[in-house]
């Protein structure tokens, strides 16, 4: 860790573009955001732990249950979003590489196919949320399934639309941070020199990414 | 203007004269929307301010209500609502944000030497998040009203009536704005300090607000996913916590405490913190044992993770998990205790002047070792049985809620308000206020330690008539401790009418914070001040000027 914080501020970087006035140069201020960014992805990774450790404790009550009740997930469509999600994080990542190679169009490029394919996921997810309404697989009261089922199945449906609900949330958060990062870019506002937007646009993604992964296996795949 | 308490030698002032942070702008909007971190912690100071009178209103009819061992003022229904509602004001309105968010954000960014915080949009968003809340909070409260207790407890808060996922909102909505505030925090302290300000120049008031700032940030996220939780079993009965349908109750007692455990510790750590700038400055003695104290708080802020078992000794967690939460919490005393002996040993040969803020600190040093000492009972396994869900728990948290962080708060608010509104008070009303809340609170609370051990439960509307002496002494204590706080504000605000007074630096300390004119100037310097000394450096009798380099 430095000795010291902050630089002096100096003439030549005063009216530096995109720096902001209590800041003495761009990396202090680049610097910054990028800790304040963790520690907020942090939080999020925690909300979602607790999510996580319910989901775990059910499931530990009621495995028959869990195990039943996951057989009316579409596997072929959890795949097909879990690929979505991966290749958009690559385009994410693309799209930062071309920010700091000072290369615009190629960011604009990048920037619309992930925007894209977040589009796609949510389409999917709304494939998948119809047919479970029409099924009647809804969670706690609104659970109306007949077909053969174990008790307290409900409780797994309950668990689904509540993680997947709280994980589409962040991704439409994401499509609009990629728009908003979009118009930036259009403009021409980003440079090797002053990205941390497109950065950290990036990082926000990829958390949206990781926590999918995670509630892939968690969702489709139990066993 | 003659009457200015003349500034010591070499204090910048480069600035021009009378203008300030408080009438650089003018007009509702230049509040509303200032992104100036001394003015959002005012709006957060007369924010909190009000939340604490609205929750000590309803403290007020609490004990007013207890005076007879029957009826005495309202019914029952409205009983469990008028604790519950002075429970979660006092909490998630007033002492979570009380310290952090009003005087830390008014004094941090200046004893950093900084211009701001890190992230002055985030600031004004964690403020008006806040008034969200306040307003969820407020529409629950006509809207119905919650008689749960603070604590939300399943299943009763999953089955009764009135507008309980209203409050449980509210409380989500302000975990956001506290988060805001810790991330915030963070940033501003790895990365906002002066020239030549190393972590261990830092004032110690900044350690404690950035052990505050992790456990917001760590702890308040698993707070508003059990409330989220809380919600969704109460309006689609998803049976997570519900038993009627397969969910566990026990299971929301633990997450609901390991993020309210982990706030005990936001709510003490910044009170500890003040302590640590108070101390020093009127003794005149440089702190002792600097790093202890700063690592104490970091420490406190781990430990605090793991002990939050301990508010369930009673609800059939297993044996063994009790014992080892129990053994963790005694834990917990070392790095509190470890803060408490090098404040003692500051004082020890100092010249100890006992203007207002020592006096508060003093106040501190002798309720906080009350209420620590106490909370050892609560922590051993087997006297906590017999205590458990008695009104010596309600006296434990006290004391140190209320006569520790809230009785630091007012001594910060003492020390720091020459800085903030550039007025000096009535030293003298200052006394008799300080004397009347000290002989208030020990009226009120030491009681109710009597209370607990011969077994009257909390949250009862009725007891037993041999109750009745220890329940009236205690709703007697409460008028001495009202009538010392409304005098407290009183002076406060009368001290608003008179001029700027107070000069920079009415207590000679040697913090940055002191180095810049009262009230601050916008930019908080007139350049980037370059750290040369400790923050307690008191080898000199006049605090040295602090090398500024001009803004160009």
């Amino acid at each position: 860790m430095s000795d010291t914080a902050t630089p002096v501020a100096s003439e030549e970087h005063a009216h530096e573009p995109g720096l902001q006035h209590h800041f003495a140069e761009m990396q202090q201020q680049a610097d910054t955001v990028k800790i304040g960014m963790w520690a907020f992805l942090v939080t999020e990774v925690l909300l979602f732990g607790g999510l996580f450790v319910g989901y775990g404790v059910m499931h530990s009550k009621f495995p028959e249950a869990f195990a039943s009740a996951h057989h009316h997930l579409d596997r072929t469509m959890g795949t097909l979003n879990t690929v979505v999600l991966l290749v958009s994080s690559w385009t994410m990542v693309m799209a930062v590489a071309a920010a700091r190679a000072n290369k615009t169009k190629h960011l604009i490029r990048y920037l619309s196919v992930t925007l894209g394919l977040a589009g796609v996921f949510l389409v999917v997810k709304f494939f998948e949320y119809s047919h479970k309404y029409h099924e009647g697989l809804l969670p706690g009261k609104y659970f109306s399934y007949t077909g053969p089922q174990e008790p307290f199945e409900s409780v797994f449906f309950g668990f689904y639309f509540l993680m997947t609900g709280v994980h589409g949330l962040p991704v439409v958060i994401g499509m609009i941070v990629i728009g908003w990062l979009l118009r930036r870019a259009v403009r021409g506002e980003f440079s090797a020199n002053y990205n941390t937007p497109v950065d950290m646009g990036g990082l926000y993604w990829h958390l949206v990414d990781m926590i999918w992964i995670y509630l892939f296996p968690l969702m489709y795949l139990v066993s | 203007m003659a009457d200015v308490i003349a500034a010591p030698d070499g204090v910048n002032q480069h600035h021009p004269p009378g203008k300030n942070y408080l009438n650089a702008e003018r007009g509702l909007k230049s509040w509303i929307f200032t992104l100036d971190h001394k003015r959002i912690g005012v709006m957060y100071l007369w924010s909190v301010l009000t939340a604490f009178l609205l929750g000590g209103l309803f403290a007020m009819l609490i004990r007013l209500e207890l005076l007879t061992p029957q009826r005495t003022i309202m019914d029952a229904d409205t009983y469990n609502q008028a604790f519950t509602l002075h429970g979660a004001i006092m909490t998630f309105l007033f002492i979570i944000p009380a310290i952090p968010a009003s005087l830390g954000n008014f004094v941090l960014p200046l004893m950093l030497g900084a211009k701001d915080v890190a992230f002055p949009k985030l600031n004004l968003a964690s403020y008006w998040v806040y008034v969200l809340g306040a307003i969820f909070a407020i529409t629950a409260m006509v809207t119905g009203g919650v008689d749960t207790g603070w604590t939300f407890y399943t299943p009763y808060s999953t089955t009764t009536g009135g507008a309980v996922s209203t409050m449980t909102l509210a409380a989500f909505i302000l975990g956001f704005s506290s988060i805001f505030t810790g991330v915030n925090f963070i940033a501003t302290i790895h990365k906002m300090r002066a020239p030549g300000m190393t972590w261990f120049k830092m004032p110690l008031f900044v350690w404690g607000a950035y052990a505050t700032a992790i456990i917001q940030v760590l702890a308040t996220p698993i707070l508003g996913i059990t409330l989220l939780l809380l919600m969704m079993e109460r309006l689609w009965e998803i049976g997570i916590f519900d038993p009627r349908l397969g969910g566990d109750p026990i299971l929301f007692q633990h997450f609901f405490w390991f993020y309210s455990h982990p706030a005990v510790y936001i709510m003490i750590l910044p009170g500890m913190a003040i302590m640590s700038e108070v101390i020093p400055v009127f003794s005149k003695k440089t702190i002792f044992g600097y790093r202890a104290i700063a690592y104490s708080s970091v420490a406190i802020a781990f430990i605090s993770f793991l002990v939050w078992g301990h508010h369930m000794f009673v609800s059939g967690q297993s044996e063994a998990a009790a014992a080892i939460f129990s053994f963790l919490t005694f834990f917990v005393s070392i790095p509190s205790a470890v803060k408490v002996w090098n404040w003692l040993a500051t004082m020890y040969r100092g010249s100890i002047e006992l203007k207002a803020p020592m006096l508060y600190a003093i106040m501190f040093l002798l309720l906080f070792a009350i209420g620590g000492l106490t909370g050892l009972f609560l922590g051993a396994l087997a006297t906590d049985v017999h205590l458990h869900d008695t009104y010596f728990v309600v006296a434990h948290f006290h004391y140190v809620m209320m006569g520790s962080t809230t009785i630091a708060f007012i001594a910060g608010l003492h020390h720091w308000w020459p800085k903030m509104f550039g007025r000096t008070y009535s030293e003298t009303l200052a006394r008799v206020g300080a004397v009347l809340i000290f002989i208030g609170l020990n009226t009120t609370f030491l009681s109710q330690f009597v209370l607990g051990t011969r077994g009257m439960p909390r949250r009862y509307y009725n007891y037993l008539d041999q109750f009745q002496p220890l329940h009236a002494f205690s709703t007697f204590g409460s008028w001495i401790l009202g009538l010392g706080l409304f005098i407290v504000l009183g002076y406060l605000l009368a001290s608003l009418r008179k001029k700027y007074d107070a000069g920079d630096n009415p207590w000679g300390g040697r913090t940055l914070e002191w180095q810049t004119s009262s009230p601050p100037i916008t930019h908080n310097f007139p350049g980037t001040p370059v750290v040369e000394r400790g923050p307690y450096d008191y080898t000199t009798a006049q605090p040295q000027p602090v090398k500024i380099i001009p803004d160009r």
